[in-house]
């Protein structure tokens, strides 16, 4: 029987419109204000374009508490709010209205290797870090070892972390954070970066923080590790709490809801995503045989996925990656800019297209589209979205090809292939089964 | 039901009006302040050997720029000491200052990063930027210590008066770098007013010249500038030029002390929609 160590009354946050927006100028400042006196003498608005921004409600009126010890799930499609809670949990932005209590240490795991700077070697960063995710000096020395033993690093601890490869920067970045040993644990999308084997760290990681009494909250797209770590799950929606409960039940609530989600792909600003921030994934389309967008594909059906970034830094050593993975978030199929050849992605100031076409056979169901934009090397990650677009494979063969066959379909791809006519290795057929059968 | 006796329950609510120093979560993420500072120190020695000159270099070349143009052909006085030790130390606390406010400036900005991801006070960024200056400012110091053997000139015992001009720079320097790094975050062109009210106000400092040239109103007007008092007293405790700087070293921490005020006012007004615009 645990107290509560969490609890959340009414809280609610809204932005102005005009917040998410591109930055203002100087220029435009004095240009707007020179304006305003003669708008006020012709009876008008002295700020026009103020009065006309809208507002839109991040959350709205979420009131939950949470008991010690336990694993909340929070899920919810992108602009559902989730990001926005645990930033306003994480006390990196302030409620709009409504307030929360929390008790206990709390450690934010929101991104992996926060404040590593790519001159520092692994060592000073550890401590860098460490600081930053709130432990202090001493405590940093104590778990020193600890920390380098779990990230595997130790040989390269003395050489700049620009060096590292992307796992190793991975790795180092959340030994840092799991070292953390805070009573309330935030976590959110971590586990999307990384191999299955640094997944599987995570979730230990997660599941000891557990098991000594420690409680978390662990925002996911992926549905395979929500269930398997989550005993109760919040689902929100618009800012709001739609459901909050057993997980195998919000689970199925959310997979199963709303035919809006994801429609668009047209990515809201203020949507979960990892990365550096220097350039935006702002929408994708999935072009279909005809070159138009759609959302429905055939078996073998020929597309081409298409996708519009802001960037704000240019860049020289990119590298765009797409993933379709199913609806619960298991991936299955990766496409990285430069797989086929080396060929790193340039991108200067302003708006881009980058488009691709995949060659592979989808089997009939339903997916959704992750992407990312990298550096080729140190920091890695520049952007990263998963849920952008969802779309269905019915079961029908593209051209002549045959739909699937049966009722349960195993895999994601049907592989091109080409069967050779059975050829017979002898002339005896093997005793039937009732015979041998003991 | 969350004990609200329990000493470890934070509550978070949306801003209040009320405003407050916030010195006390300062206080808790003081290890946090030291290693920004030395993250930002190290970093900088990292990158390049001229990096670590730097700090020699760029006062000393401007000296040299200086003593040609000013010192000797446009034949400005100098208080009774040799034109380039003249501006050189005059050079020194302006340096500070000039570096700081650049630094603080910008601190918001490249720390965006951190400032989306995890809660820490915000105001160490500028507070940090501006404290590593001082690092900087003792290698050069070092030089001018060099130079004043060079020159034969020993410092007056007006010395002990150094700590209280280096304060009044500090002070100006965060007023003015808590201005210019929260408006940054907003409205992106600051860097190029930056360079441009650097120049003036270099110009505004009785760095090139001395207080002495000036006359009554523009000498007022120049009492305005915190760093005037600062710069002068500077000449005045190690050089033994002019006279003592009282009622203009007043002027200048007053000035400085609305600064640092006003700027720490309008940082904390803007703080809370930082993560949100950045």
């Amino acid at each position: 029987m645990g107290s509560e160590v969490i609890r959340s009354e009414g809280l609610s946050k809204r932005y102005r419109l005009g917040q998410i927006e591109s930055y203002a100028t100087l220029r435009d400042i004095l240009g707007r204000l020179g304006g305003a006196p003669l708008r006020l003498l012709r009876g008008e608005s002295a700020f026009p374009e103020r009065d006309r921004r809208g507002h839109v409600w991040a959350l709205r009126d979420v009131s939950f508490s949470v008991r010690a010890g336990e694993v909340v799930g929070i899920i919810g499609r992108n602009g559902s709010g989730k990001t926005t809670l645990l930033k306003v949990l994480s006390q990196i932005t302030a409620p709009t209205s409504g307030q929360v209590q929390i008790r206990g240490r709390v450690g934010s795991l929101l991104e992996v290797g926060t404040g590593f700077h790519p001159e520092l070697t692994g060592r000073e960063n550890v401590y860098l870090s460490g600081s930053i995710l709130g432990m202090s000096r001493k405590e940093v020395s104590r778990k020193f070892d600890e920390i380098v033993a779990f990230s595997g690093v130790e040989e390269f601890l003395d050489t700049p972390v620009k060096r590292y490869s992307s796992g190793m920067y991975v790795r180092l970045g959340f030994s840092v954070s799991a070292h953390l040993e805070p009573e309330i644990l935030f976590v959110d999308e971590v586990l999307a970066v990384g191999d299955t084997a640094f997944q599987k760290r995570c979730r230990e990681k997660m599941q000891s923080v557990s098991k000594s009494g420690g409680t978390i909250l662990f925002v996911s797209h992926n549905m395979s590790a929500v269930r398997s770590i989550c005993d109760r799950t919040i689902l929100l929606d618009a800012g709001g709490i739609v459901s909050d409960g057993r997980t195998e039940d919000v689970v199925t609530e959310y997979l199963t809801g709303g035919s809006d989600s994801c429609e668009t792909g047209v990515i809201p600003e203020d949507v979960h995503r990892i990365g550096t921030g220097t350039a935006r994934i702002r929408s994708v389309a999935l072009l279909g045989r005809e070159g138009r967008p759609t959302k429905q594909l055939r078996i073998g059906e020929p597309f081409r996925v298409e996708i519009a970034l802001a960037v704000d830094e240019a860049l020289t050593d990119g590298v765009v990656e797409i993933d379709i993975s199913s609806l619960d978030g298991v991936y299955g199929v990766t496409a990285f800019s430069t797989d086929q050849e080396e060929q790193l992605v340039t991108l200067g100031l302003g708006e881009w297209t980058v488009a691709a076409d995949l060659g592979v056979s989808l089997l009939p169901g339903r997916y959704t589209i992750d992407l990312a934009l990298h550096h080729r090397g140190a920091p890695y990650t520049i952007d990263f979205v998963r849920r952008t677009l969802d779309f269905d494979v019915g079961n029908v063969g593209e051209g002549g090809a045959a739909p699937y066959p049966f009722e349960i379909k195993r895999g994601f791809v049907r592989p091109e292939s080409r069967w050779h006519e059975p050829t017979r290795t002898s002339g005896v057929s093997r005793p039937r089964a009732a015979e041998t059968s003991n | 039901m969350v004990s609200r006796d329990d000493a470890l329950v934070r509550t978070i609510r949306p801003h209040r009006k009320v405003f407050t120093l916030g010195l006390r979560e300062l206080w808790r993420h003081r290890e946090l302040f030291f290693f920004f500072a030395w993250r930002d120190i190290k970093v900088r020695y990292k990158q390049t050997v001229i990096g670590a000159l730097w700090v020699i270099i760029q006062p000393l070349f401007t000296m040299v720029v200086f003593s040609l143009i000013f010192g000797n052909l446009a034949k400005i006085p100098s208080d009774g000491v040799p034109y380039p030790i003249f501006s050189y130390c005059g050079l020194l606390p302006w340096g500070l200052f000039s570096r700081g406010i650049s630094q603080a400036a910008n601190s918001l900005v490249a720390n965006q990063q951190l400032i989306t991801k995890i809660y820490f006070p915000r105001l160490l960024l500028p507070l940090s930027s501006v404290m590593t200056g001082l690092v900087d400012f003792a290698v050069a110091f070092v030089v001018l210590i060099g130079m004043m053997l060079f020159f034969g000139i020993s410092p007056t015992w007006n010395v002990i008066w150094i700590p209280a001009f280096l304060l009044v720079t500090v002070m100006t320097a965060l007023g003015v770098g808590l201005w210019l790094s929260a408006l940054n975050v907003r409205y992106r062109d600051v860097r190029y007013v930056l360079a441009f009210l650097t120049s003036l106000w270099l110009y505004a400092t009785p760095v090139i010249y001395p207080t002495s040239l000036l006359g009554g109103r523009l000498a007022f007007l120049l009492e305005l500038n915190p760093m005037s008092g600062v710069v002068e007293g500077f000449r005045w405790a190690l050089l033994g030029t002019g006279v003592a700087p009282g009622r203009m070293f007043l002027i200048s921490s007053l000035a400085s002390l609305l600064l640092l005020v006003t700027g720490r006012l309008y940082f904390a007004r803007l703080e809370r929609t930082f993560a949100d615009v950045i």
